[in-house]
């Protein structure tokens, strides 16, 4: 079989993303910008997590991986609604 | 008699998600009937639910398996193919910061919820595009365009044939 | 088999830093959604079918059951990116934020 050991370099490399998108998450001047990178944020921690569950051998990853993306979608739907005033 | 439909469809729906989510998990065979009798439960309450949501304003359609057909074709074909070139032009954009945003407005004449919410994603996911607002009463797509060419396009110059697609899909 | 997981994972690997950096060098909150949504799905889409790819060459019920399970996070994904750019967008404007240097605003003349 091929080396786990790859997956797990991919989703070292999902990890620095996720720290560059945290730079904007910090230093975005509007609100807006801030809520557009976390989505950035949960979406490569969604492709991280499906990664190392390769890398770990772990299935149960992947299906934290699910709740995670559809938890994320509704927080992502209320700040969108609070950011337009409906809340 | 519309509404138990509704709830069987919704449930049926739901079933099938939760048994492809316990595939091999059964002591014998794919799946144990404990995991089918908990899985009939949560389906029923999930349509009691969410049956009302699915079907609303001609969402029936989608039962038509030529549809169903029509809709794998399109994914692989006509938009898998636009979303590598939407990709490679953000990168020239990225790399050149060349851009000329602005929000026009087309009509592209789509009736149902569904159609309007396949062309709408399909048009964020392609090139240079961004849905930002649809008008449920008349079905006017407000759409952020990051490289404007003409103030007042016709919707083949916004998004190809994408129209034509979500309504031979969802129409 | 190898080569087509190395290289899917490869393409994932840099459009989703292609993503990150577009978030960081875009102007304002609209072409920044523009480069963090298309990017990060399309990068997360390969990534993900790196893992169906090597679950269903592993095979049995280990493998079947990772790559089931992946490919059903694939189309979450697939359905809730999108959308919630859509509401980001919508709620940005409706906050009141401008697109940079916009040429034209529909959406603002018909308030």
């Amino acid at each position: 079989m091929i080396g786990e050991l790859s997956f797990g370099v991919a989703a070292l490399a999902m990890v620095c993303f996720t720290f560059a998108s945290m730079i904007r998450l910090a230093i975005g001047p509007t609100a807006a910008d801030r809520a557009v990178a976390l989505d950035t944020v949960n979406t490569l921690v969604v492709a991280t997590m499906v990664l190392l569950g390769v890398a770990f051998g772990q299935v149960v990853l992947v299906d934290v991986a699910i709740v995670y993306a559809l938890l994320s979608f509704v927080g992502t739907l209320y700040i969108a609604r609070y950011l337009g005033g409906g809340l | 008699m519309c509404k138990a439909a509704e709830w069987a469809l919704t449930a049926a729906f739901s079933l099938a998600i939760y048994l492809l989510l316990v595939l091999w998990t059964g002591s014998f065979g794919l799946w144990s009937p404990a995991e089918f009798i908990a899985g009939l439960v949560l389906a029923a309450l999930a349509g009691l639910v969410a049956g009302r949501l699915l079907w609303e304003r001609g969402g029936f359609r989608m039962l038509q398996p030529h549809r169903w057909l029509l809709f794998l074709f399109y994914i692989l074909g006509p938009f898998f193919w636009a979303m590598a070139k939407a990709n490679l032009d953000v990168a020239y954009r990225v790399i050149t910061g060349r851009i000329r945003p602005g929000i026009v407005r087309f009509n592209p004449g789509l009736q149902t919820d569904l159609g309007r919410t396949l062309l709408a994603n399909s048009i964020t996911l392609t090139p240079g595009t961004l849905t930002v607002d649809v008008d449920d009463a008349t079905g006017d797509f407000y759409v952020h365009w990051i490289n404007v060419t003409a103030e007042d396009p016709k919707p083949e110059q916004v998004c190809g044939a994408f129209p034509t697609w979500a309504r031979r899909i969802a129409e | 088999m190898n080569v087509l997981i190395y290289v899917f994972l490869a393409i994932g690997a840099t459009f989703n830093g292609l993503g990150a950096v577009a978030l960081l060098r875009f102007p304002d909150v609209y072409t920044r959604l523009h480069g963090a949504t298309k990017c990060t799905t399309f990068g997360s889409i390969f990534s993900i079918l790196a893992v169906v790819i090597y679950g269903f060459a592993k095979g049995g019920g280990e493998g079947g059951t990772l790559a089931v399970h992946a490919l059903i996070a694939l189309v979450f994904l697939l359905l809730t990116n999108p959308t919630g750019s859509h509401a980001l967008a919508r709620g940005a404007h409706r906050g009141g934020i401008r697109p940079f240097r916009a040429v034209v605003d529909r959406l603002e003349e018909r308030k």
